[in-house]
């Protein structure tokens, strides 16, 4: 029984059910599949997460987004209970896009090209965050300090929200964001 | 040295028992369920405010609730049941006498002593940080505090698990190897050892960074340290839930491991590769390069998987022979039709290794999948999996081995055995909706740790489709199942330690129980055929949903 020692003394050289065997073969074949699949993903498929990042700190962070928002702004778009304005950005097709995550907002409103390639960098000032892209589903972590840069391209047209899903403090469930996807 | 009388002899396994080791295990044992109950509760007031219907919560105490439900059910509760498991596996199973009881004892109160001060912390309201307390989000100085003690203790108890090991082989307590499940428990305390050592690392400077006297941690390298002990501790619970599956599998049905060679090997794969789990709360995470993900999140190449894939067969199967040559032979079923379904050990032990392969299991692998874990990383799918492996794989096995443990080491009789019967469907079914539900939710974007996902009160606004406030509802309806599957048990467990009859001779704990079945299991004769078509199906599900997933995966927005 597994809970006395083994019945041979020699359990080591006992031979293996067939049965056993070729269940350990198929299940070490099946994680190679598993493993090779997600090298064949970066090969061919189009989702794949970025690798570029640099360090960052929140002040120049701050200042490269403030750069992109003075020269793109062409809105503002008002929080719903407050007189608060968020500008809404519309930089160039395969420009550098800037996203902060702070407490409790991503900021700016983005506006982009459906089908077009955008460098968007994000990055938090103060601390981590969860880029969540709704209904699209896409989730990203955004740490303070590192500055990551996807090539991202909008399929679909549309307002697209950007949730915080990091637990961030008790303002996290007022944390959002939003990206437009125009033709 | 201990004396003769210190020991008894156990009517019903013929054991040796050490009174010092039997002490320890009740009051390891008993501290558990306590917890167990807090954490529970705490568990059912996160997910009746996730209702959004019913949002019991505001949102400062659900985030309050949410941090101690983490640290009371996945962390206190287990590691005190699994000090249990250790002293029963090492002391219990070999004949032998406990190596330094005092610092059993020592390591005991150290553990008590760390879970009430962080305890006290969260609910002290400065410290809801969750139970992954990711800098630079800080808490009260003692929450650290309470871990690090914490761990210092259950530190304290493997060693004493490594003293009797090496005290029962001196004394000659065992013939031969030790048994497979003190193989298994062997398994859990090494990666423990790792994981506690990992916990210093992080927990002692980010502690020294609360008391100001380090200035920064980095955020990253916080994360990479934090979950080399945060996943470990998960695989140290699978060690421990795969040690007891096959005890009870033994002492219910007297099943035994159809190769003691495969299991032990599969237990091996988890010592040498499951560490690199760190890499499963990464994959979405700047710095990190592709590479270094995919290998580490795999596993390297899925060993560690194919460890659990290989119990998923020796398990099963080996209660599949054992039925067998007690005559349950009709048919490709007879075996599991006829097995003790009344017994909560067995059908608890049943239900958490089927919930801990389907449920658990595949979610797991994918979710760990570097790409596609993209559409998963901190929606609701995470704790949807991992309530399929930490509460329908562990807590359910703890719990189905705790109606062994009440007769045999407390020598109570278990009270209200109709309730005790129901009690591990009720906490399965309950834990597969929240389970399922979850991973619903999240597949359609809700986040994890989230007060209203109805965004009322945000600057902008946001709705999530229909079918996630439905999705949480179940799982609110879900959370209460669990929760009254929960109290059944610590009404039983309690209700029976404190006042069930007490055990005079030998105990009857199921239809194999105390003598090992007839031989079986040589390579040329053994015939498991129900398991292979279990085997079979778990595997076309697997295969199905991981490739389902990355055709959701192509359908997403391109990125690089």
């Amino acid at each position: 029984m597994a809970v006395t020692p083994p019945e041979s003394r020699v359990w080591w050289k006992e031979p293996v059910a067939k049965i056993e065997l070729t269940w350990v073969i198929i299940a070490f074949l099946w994680g190679l599949v598993m493993f090779f699949m997600m090298i064949y993903w970066h090969v061919v498929g189009e989702q794949n997460i970025s690798n570029e990042a640099y360090r960052i700190d929140a002040e120049t962070f701050t200042k490269k987004t403030q750069a992109m928002v003075d020269q793109h702004t062409v809105g503002q778009r008002k929080a719903r209970n407050s007189d608060r304005e968020v500008p809404v950005v519309a930089p160039p097709p395969g420009s550098d896009v800037y996203l902060i995550g702070r407490l409790w907002e991503w900021w700016p409103i983005l506006q982009l090209q459906k089908g077009k390639s955008y460098r968007l960098h994000v990055a938090s000032v103060d601390w981590q965050h969860g880029l969540s892209l709704q209904p699209v589903n896409i989730n990203l972590q955004v740490h303070p300090g590192y500055e990551m840069v996807t090539t991202i391209t909008p399929r679909d047209k549309g307002e697209f929200t950007v949730v915080c899903n990091e637990y961030c403090g008790i303002g996290h469930h007022l944390m959002l964001g939003k990206i437009l996807v125009v033709d | 040295m201990a004396t003769a009388s210190d020991f008894r002899t156990c009517p019903t396994t013929g054991l040796k028992v050490h009174s010092a080791a039997e002490n320890l295990i009740k009051a390891n044992a008993v501290v558990a369920v306590v917890f167990l109950a807090i954490g529970g509760l705490f568990g059912l007031l996160a997910a009746l405010t996730r209702w959004q219907a019913v949002h019991i919560l505001p949102a400062d105490w659900f985030y309050l609730a949410l941090t101690a439900h983490g640290l009371d059910a996945l962390l206190v509760w287990i590691i005190f049941f699994e000090m249990a498991v250790l002293y029963f596996a090492s002391a219990i199973l070999l004949n032998s006498r406990l190596a330094a009881p005092k610092v059993g004892w020592a390591a005991f109160w150290l553990m008590l002593i760390g879970a009430l001060v962080v305890n006290v912390a969260v609910l002290q309201g400065g410290s809801s940080v969750m139970f992954t307390s990711y800098v630079p989000m800080k808490a009260a100085p003692h929450f650290y505090l309470g871990l690090i003690v914490f761990a210092v203790g259950a530190l304290l108890g493997c060693g004493v698990f490594f003293g009797t090991l090496v005290i029962a082989k001196e004394e000659k307590t065992y013939q031969g190897s030790i048994p497979l499940v003190t193989f298994g428990a062997v398994t859990a305390a090494v990666i423990a050892v790792f994981t506690i050592a990992s916990g210093a690392i992080i927990l002692i400077p980010t502690f020294l960074w609360s008391i100001g006297w380090i200035s920064n941690i980095d955020t990253l390298m916080y994360k990479l340290v934090w979950w080399a002990m945060g996943h470990s501790s998960q695989q140290i619970n699978v060690s421990a839930h795969v040690a007891v599956w096959y005890a009870i599998a033994a002492l219910v049905l007297g099943a035994k491991p159809i190769s003691e060679k495969i299991s032990r090997v599969a237990f091996l794969f988890y010592i040498l590769f499951l560490q690199l789990a760190s890499a499963h709360h990464l994959l979405a995470e700047p710095g990190l390069s592709s590479e270094w993900k995919i290998f580490n999140t795999s596993y390297a190449m899925y060993l560690a998987v194919l460890g659990s894939m290989i119990h998923g067969m020796t398990v099963p199967g080996s209660i599949e022979a054992a039925q067998r040559a007690k005559g349950y032979t009709k048919g490709i079923f007879e075996w599991l039709r006829k097995a003790p379904w009344g017994n909560p050990a067995f059908s608890g032990m049943f239900m958490s290794l089927v919930m801990f392969g389907f449920i658990g299991g595949i979610s797991g692998v994918v979710l760990g999948t570097e790409q596609i874990n993209v559409m998963m990383h901190n929606t609701l799918y995470v704790p949807g999996h991992f309530h399929g492996t930490v509460v329908a794989g562990t807590t359910l096995a703890f719990m189905a081995i705790t109606y062994l443990v009440v007769p045999l080491i407390f020598r109570r009789h278990i009270m209200f055995p109709g309730l005790a019967k129901i009690q591990p469907y009720l906490f399965g079914i309950g834990v597969l909706g929240l389970s399922v539900f979850m991973m619903g939710a999240g597949t359609l974007g809700v986040s994890r740790r989230h007060w209203d996902i109805s965004f009322a009160d945000a600057a902008l606004s946001f709705d999530y489709p229909p079918a996630a406030f439905l999705m949480m509802t179940l799982n609110g309806i879900s959370g209460i199942l669990a929760a009254l599957g929960g109290l059944a048990y610590i009404v039983v467990v309690v209700a029976s330690v404190l006042f069930g009859k007490r055990v005079e001779g030998k105990i009857e704990l199921g239809s194999g129980a105390g003598a090992a079945v007839a031989k079986y299991g040589s390579a040329g004769t053994l015939k498991i055929p129900g398991t292979a078509v279990l085997v079979a199906v778990f595997f076309t599900c697997f295969v199905l949903y991981y490739f389902v997933n990355w055709k959701y995966l192509s359908e997403l927005w391109p990125m690089k």
